[in-house]
């Protein structure tokens, strides 16, 4: 057997790794596992980086006669296989199905949590504002308070909201 | 073409600026990944596209107020000499070094801020601080990315956060790093189980000049890897205990070897000592190696009078590019070795040899 990577060496290091219900296999002899970091199976989570978009994938889009293209920048998973790196923002999108193994086991969790653009940010705190606003309006017609409701529907109003209407 | 050498400060005057716990932890840095979202990517952007993302990006980082006394510049402006001082300086990397038309970088004069633009992202914006300082420094970087988000249109998705080239850097972008000096633990041959748990953490150790590069002179550099699914401020905060608990290490490393194995300690000193004293060709890795040693000799008070940024000093500038820009002609490898040697004989001439201290004259 051959060394997946190098492609000359006779491969001595076997690798195997689940991730969710995909399983993976690679074969390397000893100097590229060394190359790559994997002296330590337990530590090494990144077999799918190694060879790009998962391969079980891949293969499933061959047998269908399609290649996967960025229609954006014309990008495609082969090219993806040859790098590593995607094209533009647009090919997140793209090869959506196909990268969501591959964050799986690189990542900590595949949904941001950090920093947004303040631009966004407002805008995501002017969608739940509302929401729980248009929650309150609900509660204050289901309880007949109609002074209340008037005062939220205002507010409402003012944040750029359409009140729900009352039942 | 402007300088790059008279426009950064001197070696010197950058190898004196102190920070918190710097005689293990050399330098602390945090890095962002954005892109735009309209354009390619800078490894598939053909040129026109990388050209005029450059010139979009290059102008609105110069006006930034932390970049009000910079050096702003296209690569393809600037030598290969030029280059290469940048990377041994750390403001670069080693991949933005080969890059060119297309290419540019903004670096402050303090050193503080270095911008590359279109590296593997169209921004690769780094804050840089002296000592133990990785809070800081993402404060500081957060701040720039914060006035940059207002003229520049970066990519950024609600599910999957910034996007960027790699899906490696995706969703914060950040990358935390410290560059440690770790002889202790590398004399007491504990670096590898070290590195090894600290990889289990999900950091990433690597050499000098980061990835894919050796540990020379006992410097590592300590990083995270994973940049989804954990906020900025977690990963800085795990970054910090890490590195606290590698510092604590090295501390004790260096405090049993001189209880239990003073010989072995004094003697790799003082070896270093002499070769760097009194070597006629001497090559830059040699160099590194030995100055690291000399280094723990200051910290370990056996060179009173010396401060430790004489060794850092030489650390810097003698290293390739520093060393041929000092002198304006071309030179070999050789010659290189022949003017390094008499560079560094010169600096330690008033350094005397290390005092033998009586407590740690035991057997070994």
């Amino acid at each position: 057997m051959q060394c997946c990577v190098c492609k000359e060496k006779p491969a001595t290091v076997h690798l195997t790794q689940i991730v969710g219900d995909k399983m993976q296999k690679l074969d390397l002899c000893e100097e590229c596992a060394k190359a790559k970091g994997v002296n330590d199976p337990t530590s090494f989570a990144m077999a799918d980086l190694m060879l790009g978009l998962g391969a079980a994938q891949e293969l499933d889009a061959a047998a269908a006669g399609v290649e996967l293209k960025c229609v954006r920048c014309g990008f495609s998973q082969a090219d993806f296989k040859k790098s590593g790196r995607l094209g533009c923002p647009e090919c997140y999108r793209t090869f959506a199905e196909g990268l969501s193994g591959l964050l799986k086991s690189m990542h900590k969790g595949t949904r941001h949590v950090g920093k947004a653009p303040e631009a966004l940010r407002q805008s995501r705190d002017n969608v739940d504002r509302l929401k729980a606003l248009q929650k309150k309006l609900a509660k204050a017609i289901d309880d007949e308070n109609y002074e209340g409701a008037a005062a939220l529907r205002d507010e409402i109003k003012m944040l750029g909201g359409t009140p729900a209407k009352s039942r | 073409m402007k300088d790059i050498h008279s426009f950064l400060c001197s070696p010197a005057d950058s190898t004196h600026r102190h920070g918190p716990h710097d005689r293990i932890v050399m330098s602390s840095r945090v890095r962002l990944a954005r892109n735009l979202r309209d354009f390619s990517f800078p490894g598939w952007a053909k040129k026109p596209e990388r050209v005029r993302v450059l010139d979009t990006i290059l102008p609105a980082v110069s006006a930034l107020p932390e970049m009000a006394d910079s050096f702003a510049e296209a690569m393809d402006n600037l030598s290969a000499l030029d280059k290469q001082l940048l990377v041994e300086r750390h403001l670069i990397s080693r991949e933005h070094a080969a890059k060119n038309i297309g290419s540019g970088l903004v670096v402050n004069r303090a050193e503080t801020f270095s911008v590359m633009i279109n590296e593997e992202d169209h921004l690769r914006m780094q804050a840089l601080r002296p000592g133990f300082q990785t809070r800081e420094a993402w404060q500081a970087i957060d701040k720039l990315d914060s006035s940059l988000e207002r003229k520049l249109n970066f990519a950024f998705d609600n599910e999957l956060g910034y996007l960027t080239a790699c899906p490696t850097n995706l969703g914060t972008g950040i990358r935390v790093s410290a560059m440690l000096h770790l002889p202790g633990l590398v004399l007491s041959e504990q670096i590898n189980p070290i590195i090894q748990s600290v990889n289990k953490l999900g950091l990433a150790v690597r050499g000098l000049y980061g990835e894919g590069t050796e540990a020379l002179g006992n410097v590592f550099q300590v990083s995270n890897q994973m940049t989804l699914g954990e906020s900025e401020t977690v990963i800085v905060e795990r970054l910090e205990k890490v590195l606290s608990q590698i510092i604590e290490h090295e501390e004790n490393a260096r405090q049993t070897l001189l209880e239990k194995k003073p010989k072995v300690v004094f003697n790799h000193i003082g070896r270093a000592y002499g070769i760097l004293a009194n070597a006629h060709s001497i090559s830059s890795k040699e160099t590194m190696n030995l100055l690291s040693f000399l280094r723990l000799g200051v910290d370990m008070e056996l060179f009173p009078g010396t401060e430790r940024s004489l060794v850092d000093e030489l650390f810097l500038i003698t290293q390739p590019a520093h060393l041929q820009k000092q002198i304006s002609d071309k030179l070999t490898a050789e010659e290189r070795d022949l003017i390094r040697a008499d560079m560094v004989r010169d600096r330690l001439k008033n350094v005397s040899r290390p005092v033998v201290k009586p407590s740690a004259g035991g057997a070994n």
